[in-house]
Order: structure tokens, then C-alpha cells, then sequence
């Protein structure tokens, strides 16, 4: 388990679920590294800006992170993280490696 | 004191500002730290770190957080993910602005704002980043299980990472812009003794392509000005550091060629109450230990300056 103050996805069927019983989620599915903690750090930040927004990580090495890594819009991704920000179920937009609280932002202003 | 009146005002939350802010903050001083990133700067991109003393070894990621604690517990107010877009210096009180619209003053600052990663700037540098590009082998070489890769640089951390890289990639390039190498003799036969690194020297990359993931770079050879293509997987960068002292420019603190600051024995700039520390200095070793004790030097240098006013 990453040790971040996020909620966590830790199976394929939580994962579903989240999807299912919420309009907006964003996960970052990474490991505690370099290029992974300070997005971590900025979705902790924002968290509590954007109450209409969840916001949770996925530990990288886990199995069932397969539902993250394998996703059409992760194709060509080798950097970590992978994150990936949905609406209704649907992916609308997926980066990869370390984005900064702006960058994150920017997206959320624009998506949700 | 109104809230947003400080004695001390640290900017920048890396090794060199923390310290600052617990020897200034234990000296009874209302401090706030305030950073445009993650608290922790540097240390945070570092897995392991074996050379601090007194701790054997940890993570970058946990020293960081042992830090912050340390200067909470002793009363910092701490700001991070914030973006600085203004700063008064040059009058008696000092201010900065955050976010366009929060003014925060103080009797001194502290600029610790560290270094980053240079990139090398070139078309499709950006638009692969984490598509074959990367800037840190621990946390990307097992994408490129037997890949053919390249790394560019030639300083220590090129060649370290090269060697390392060697673990998951089947051929490694090392391209270099001289004829020789900056880095340790050690570092440089490592790389050379490896039998799956070979190199191009007195070479620019001067683009990367591809489509969805990065295909190929392309070389100039600075001796004949010759353009060629080569195909590879991912490309690693590390072609030094720079000061993090852009929003300086302009400003009356002195800054040498390299953008780093001018300080004097007290760690002060040229701008009287406004100090510096870190890495962000003009200075040959960049390191925590020294960002801790520039930080130390600064913050008892910044108190017996308010207390003597
Ligand atoms: C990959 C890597 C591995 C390393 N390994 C080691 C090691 O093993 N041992 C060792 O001793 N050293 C190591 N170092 C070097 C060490 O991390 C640095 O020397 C040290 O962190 C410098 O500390 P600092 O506080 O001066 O700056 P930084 O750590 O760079 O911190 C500066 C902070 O200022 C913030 N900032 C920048 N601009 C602004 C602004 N305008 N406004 C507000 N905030 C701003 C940044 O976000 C950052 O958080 C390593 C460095 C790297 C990159």
C-alpha cells in the first residue's frame, strides 16, 4: 500500500465500484517514488479544494493495477505515474510522469 | 502581530529552507516557509540517501518528511503548491505575493529556492517525456526491460545511470557533447569496462520523434555539423543542473553568469536583510549536508540581524 493521505484502490473490484457510484475520480496509480510523490502531495492539496472530485492512488506493483495499465490511454506511457481522470466512467484524460499542482489543476478546471 | 506579518520569511522548502526554518522558528521568530512545489525539494527526487550523517540510510522521500516535522513541531507556518508572483525586497519591511492576491511581510527573507534538472530544450523533448523520455533511471528503466536506449550527458549522474540502466536495457548510448567526460575516473571506466554501453562523442541530440511513444533522435556531430537518425526505445536526460533563480532576474540581488546568488560571510546578498542558502548559491558543493548548513549559517545570520535592529 503507498503510504500517501489518499484514499487507495487496492482491487479491480474497488476500482469498478469507485468508477460506478461516482462522477468524478481521479486516480494516480504509481509507486513512493521521486516522480510520483509530489503529484501525490498536489492531489492532497486539491483535495480539499475539489469536493466534487475523489481522489485516490493505486499502488503500480499490485496485479490488479492491470485495470490502470492496460488502458488504451496509457498506450506508449513509461513514465511513472500513470494518471488517469474520469468522468461518468469514462476516461477523459490520462498523463504520464510527474505533473506539477498547476499542471493538475488545469486539468481539473477543464474536465470538471 | 497581524497574521500575515512575519520576522522571517523562508522561500523555498528544500534541505537549506527547512533548516532555516527550525533554527529560526526554535529562536522564538514567527516564520513561514513557503514553496512552489512539494515540501522537500531535492530530497523528494532521491530514492536512497546514504551520505547524511547520522542516519544510516533512508529514503529522500522520509528525510523530507522528518524535516517538515521538525519545523512545524517548532511553530513554522508552512506553505506548499503555491505559486509565488511577487516579491518586494528592497524596502525596510519585505513582502511576497502568492497567488496573484495573498501579501505576506517580514522583517527578513531567507531565498532557498534550490536547483532543477536542466532539460536540453529541443523539439519533442516535452512531448515524450514519460514516452521514452525520462530524467530518473530509478523510477523508468524496468519500461525499457531489453530496449536499446540512449543517455545524454557526460557529468557524474550520466554515467552512473548509464551503468545502472544497463540492468533492464540491451544497449545503452551514451552521447556527449565533448571529447571527454566531466565525471569522476571511477564513474568514466565503469561505463567504459561495461560491455553493453558504447558511445557518441562531440555529439548534440537536436530532436526526438515518434508517434504515440518515442521512436528516434537525431545527431549532429559538432565536428562535421553531419545530422543522422537513430532508432531507440527511450532516451534519458541528465545534462546538469540549474539555479531555481529566475525570479530574480531583474531584481537588485547580484547574481554571478550561472544565475546563482552572490553572498557575503553572513550569508546575506546584496540586498540588505534578505539572505540565501542552498543550492540556489553560487557555490561548488551541492549537497543536504551543505543545503543544511548554509540554511543553519543563514537563519543564525538573519536573527542577529533582526535582534540587532
Ligand atoms: C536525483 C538526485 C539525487 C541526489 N542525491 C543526493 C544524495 O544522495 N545526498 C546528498 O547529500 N545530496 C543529494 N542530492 C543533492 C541535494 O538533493 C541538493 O543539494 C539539496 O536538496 C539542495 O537543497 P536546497 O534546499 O538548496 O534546494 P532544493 O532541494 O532544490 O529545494 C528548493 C525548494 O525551493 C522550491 N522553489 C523553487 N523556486 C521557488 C520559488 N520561486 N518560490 C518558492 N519556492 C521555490 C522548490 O520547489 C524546492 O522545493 C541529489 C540531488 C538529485 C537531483
Amino acid at each position: 500500500m503507498l503510504q500517501t493521505n489518499l484514499k487507495h484502490v487496492e482491487s479491480e473490484g474497488q476500482y469498478n465500484e469507485t468508477l460506478q457510484n461516482n462522477e468524478n475520480v481521479m486516480i494516480c496509480c504509481g509507486r513512493m517514488g521521486p516522480m510520483c510523490v509530489p503529484v501525490y502531495d498536489a492531489m492532497e492539496d486539491l483535495e480539499k479544494e475539489y469536493t466534487n472530485i475523489k481522489f485516490y492512488d493505486m499502488d503500480f506493483d499490485i496485479p490488479d493495477a492491470h485495470v490502470i495499465r492496460n488502458l488504451p490511454e496509457c498506450r506508449g506511457f513509461m513514465g511513472l505515474p500513470f494518471t488517469v481522470y474520469y468522468k461518468n466512467g469514462k476516461v477523459v484524460t490520462a498523463t504520464t510522469s510527474i505533473q506539477n499542482y498547476e499542471q493538475i489543476k488545469e486539468i481539473l478546471e477543464r474536465e470538471y | 502581530m497581524e497574521s500575515n506579518q512575519y520576522d522571517v520569511i523562508v522561500i523555498g522548502a528544500g534541505p537549506a529552507g527547512l533548516t532555516a526554518g527550525i533554527y529560526s522558528s526554535r529562536a522564538k521568530m514567527k516564520t513561514l516557509i513557503i514553496d512552489t512545489g512539494t515540501i522537500g525539494g531535492q530530497m523528494i527526487l532521491t530514492f536512497e540517501i546514504a551520505n547524511y550523517p547520522g542516519v544510516e540510510s533512508t529514503t529522500g522521500y522520509q528525510l523530507a518528511k522528518t524535516m517538515k516535522n521538525q519545523a512545524k513541531n517548532f511553530g513554522c507556518d508552512i506553505l506548499s503548491n503555491v505559486r509565488l508572483t511577487d516579491v518586494e525586497f528592497d524596502s525596510k519591511i519585505k513582502s511576497v505575493t502568492i497567488n496573484d492576491k495573498d501579501k505576506y511581510a517580514a522583517k527578513v527573507i531567507i531565498w532557498a529556492t534550490g536547483g532543477r534538472s536542466r532539460m536540453l530544450n529541443v523539439p519533442g523533448e516535452k512531448k515524450f517525456k514519460g514516452r521514452g523520455i525520462s530524467y530518473c533511471a530509478t523510477c523508468d528503466g524496468d519500461f525499457f526491460q531489453d530496449k536499446e536506449i540512449v543517455v545524454i550527458g557526460g557529468g557524474n549522474s550520466a554515467l552512473e545511470e548509464a551503468v545502472a540502466l544497463t540492468k533492464y536495457a540491451s544497449k545503452v548510448t551514451i552521447i556527449h557533447e565533448f571529447d571527454h567526460f566531466q565525471a569522476f575516473e571511477h564513474a568514466v571506466s565503469e561505463a567504459r569496462k561495461n560491455p553493453k554501453i558504447n558511445f557518441i562523442m562531440e555529439s548534440h541530440v537536436v530532436e526526438f520523434t515518434g508517434g504515440d511513444s518515442l521512436e528516434k533522435v537525431k545527431i549532429k556531430n559538432l565536428e562535421t555539423g553531419d545530422i543522422s537518425e537513430k532508432k531507440i526505445d527511450g532516451a534519458f536526460i541528465f545534462v546538469g543542473y540549474e539555479a531555481n533563480n529566475d525570479f530574480l532576474k531583474d531584481k537588485d540581488i547580484k547574481l554571478n553568469d550561472w544565475n546563482e546568488v552572490l553572498v557575503n560571510n553572513n550569508y546575506q546578498t546584496s540586498v540588505e536583510g534578505v539572505f540565501a542558502a542552498g543550492d540556489a548559491l553560487a557555490k561548488r558543493y551541492r549537497q543536504i549536508t551543505t543545503a543544511v548548513a548554509d540554511g543553519t549559517i543563514a537563519a543564525l545570520n538573519a536573527i542577529e540581524y533582526i535582534n540587532r535592529k
